[in-house]
């Protein structure tokens, strides 16, 4: 099994004539659950695009699974997560899961197993636009969970989701990890830190911080992500100065 | 390419549209009602024989045009073709997917508007009415085709609508109905020589005025084909798996 999953180079990338990231490298270990943590505007989900190959970089290298990031041979062992839902609105959760089911060639059976996972399976005939955001956002997450990929790529998947329901899906998180699939979530809430297995940073493009959560706190002498996060950046603007 | 994501992707489409009955039903009714009143106005007329079958051939292109152009729009905007294009899912797959749906919707719409048209409103047809169903489908095709390709140039909804004037009423001017092409000037007659809709227009009126017009026919319909065929390999290029 390979070490890293996920292995960035210098990468640097513009968006609309701002440096969202300006010379970026990290890299992410191989079956656990990574938190992409960092205020909105700080690069998250470019980050995340540039990963899944949607994203024009400028330069730099992004390594997926191995292969450079976009390769064909990739788009089956990675399931990509959205910021907002990109599923079907006028389709059932069932129809939305099963076409994308068939589209990533997934047994028959998967599509009832993935709309269980994200606790859906009492609203499985309802019409997608009829649902709440925080469903929505679950069918999203079915629609990549169904091809059974190695790598989970999910952008913000949690946002709005009342606590019992993040709790859940953090379980499930959890639970694909310990089964050897590897993700790398993106959130702006601070505490969802102590559900990763390690934690990157992130602001203004630079990474503060690649570690996991013990050792974080113990190193800036904090006791949580959020005030270890300020004191990262206090330190760092002092260095600057 | 894959028949599978294919086939797939069309089935998806068309259990999108099973879900809007409004859509449905105005991509049904909407060209009958169109055929009925050009009857009625030129009731007693010789007229509307001469360009009842032509407008058959335009309706559906014109509605084709913009439903697909909204269609993949939407599936631009919400996201849903980014997430797609990080699956195995080809650009061809998509764009077949598409075309081949809106396709069994042409069929129903000709259907319908041929026999509104001959059974109703009365319409002469020299020529066997099959060939005037398969105009009005390729006609439909076309118009899915290009939409496809035109929603690649539209950022927005308010966009996509205004590319039908754009991409469609030039043809419509140009075309025949109004002015015969060959007594057009010369430049504009050029132009029409190129252009998609005035082969449509002209194998229509083939069909209506001649009891076997198949040679013409099949002359005008492989023309249409080819402009179907470079439209979705245009559109499919205008497809990005990496944006900005």
């Amino acid at each position: 099994m390979m070490k890293n999953v996920i292995e960035i180079a210098n990468l640097r990338v513009v968006r609309g004539g701002r440096e969202v990231l300006p010379d970026l490298t990290v890299s992410v270990p191989a079956g656990q659950v990574v938190g992409l943590l960092g205020p909105s505007g700080s690069g998250k989900s470019t980050l995340i695009r540039a990963v899944v190959g949607v994203q024009v970089v400028e330069s730099g290298e992004v390594t997926v699974l191995g292969e450079p990031a976009g390769s064909p041979s990739l788009r089956r062992r990675i399931g990509y997560v959205t910021q907002s839902p990109s599923v079907y609105d006028d389709l059932s959760v069932r129809a939305n899961v099963r076409y994308f089911a068939n589209i990533l060639g997934a047994p028959a059976s998967a599509t009832d197993e993935a709309i269980e996972a994200v606790d859906l399976t009492s609203h499985a005939d309802s019409l997608v636009g009829r649902l709440s955001g925080g469903q929505r956002s679950r069918v999203s997450l079915a629609a990549a969970l169904v091809g059974d990929p190695e790598l989970l790529v999910l952008d913000e998947p949690t946002v709005g989701l009342d606590p019992v329901l993040r709790r859940d899906l953090w379980e499930l998180f959890n639970r694909l990890a310990a089964q050897g699939r590897s993700l790398l979530v993106s959130s702006h809430v601070m505490d969802e830190a102590s559900r990763c297995d390690r934690l990157l940073l992130l602001r203004e493009g630079q990474i503060l911080a690649d570690d996991t959560l013990p050792a974080l706190l113990v190193r800036t002498e904090t006791d949580d992500a959020e005030h270890a996060f300020l004191s990262l950046i206090d330190r760092a603007e002092e260095a600057a100065r | 390419m894959n028949a599978h994501r294919t086939l797939f992707t069309a089935g998806r489409v068309l259990a999108q549209l099973r879900a809007d009955h409004r859509t449905i039903a105005l991509m049904l009714v909407v060209p009958c009602v169109l055929v009925g009143l050009l009857a009625w106005i030129f009731n007693d007329t010789p007229v509307f024989d001469g360009i009842g079958a032509a407008l058959l051939g335009v309706f559906p292109f014109v509605v084709m045009f913009i439903v697909t152009s909204v269609a993949t729009l939407r599936e631009r905007t919400s996201g849903t073709l980014e997430r797609l294009l990080t699956t195995p899912m080809g650009k061809g797959d998509f764009m077949l997917g598409y075309a081949l749906a809106f396709g069994v919707m042409a069929v129903l719409q000709a259907l319908i508007a041929t026999g509104f048209a001959v059974y109703v409103c009365g319409l002469d047809v020299a020529g066997p009415l099959w060939q005037l169903v398969a105009v009005a489908v390729l006609d439909a095709l076309l118009g899915t085709a290009l939409g496809l390709l035109a929603s690649g140039f539209a950022r927005t909804e308010f966009q996509a609508v205004q590319f039908m004037p754009a991409f469609v009423l030039p043809q419509f001017l140009l075309c025949g109905l109004l002015v015969a092409r060959d007594r057009l000037p010369d430049v504009l007659h050029w132009v029409s020589d190129v252009l998609p809709l005035s082969y449509a227009v002209d194998a229509m009126k083939s069909v209506t005025t001649s009891a076997s017009p198949g040679a013409d026919v099949a002359g005008d319909a492989a023309v249409i084909g080819l402009w179907v065929l470079v439209a979705l390999v245009l559109g499919s290029l205008t497809l990005r798996r990496r944006t900005a």
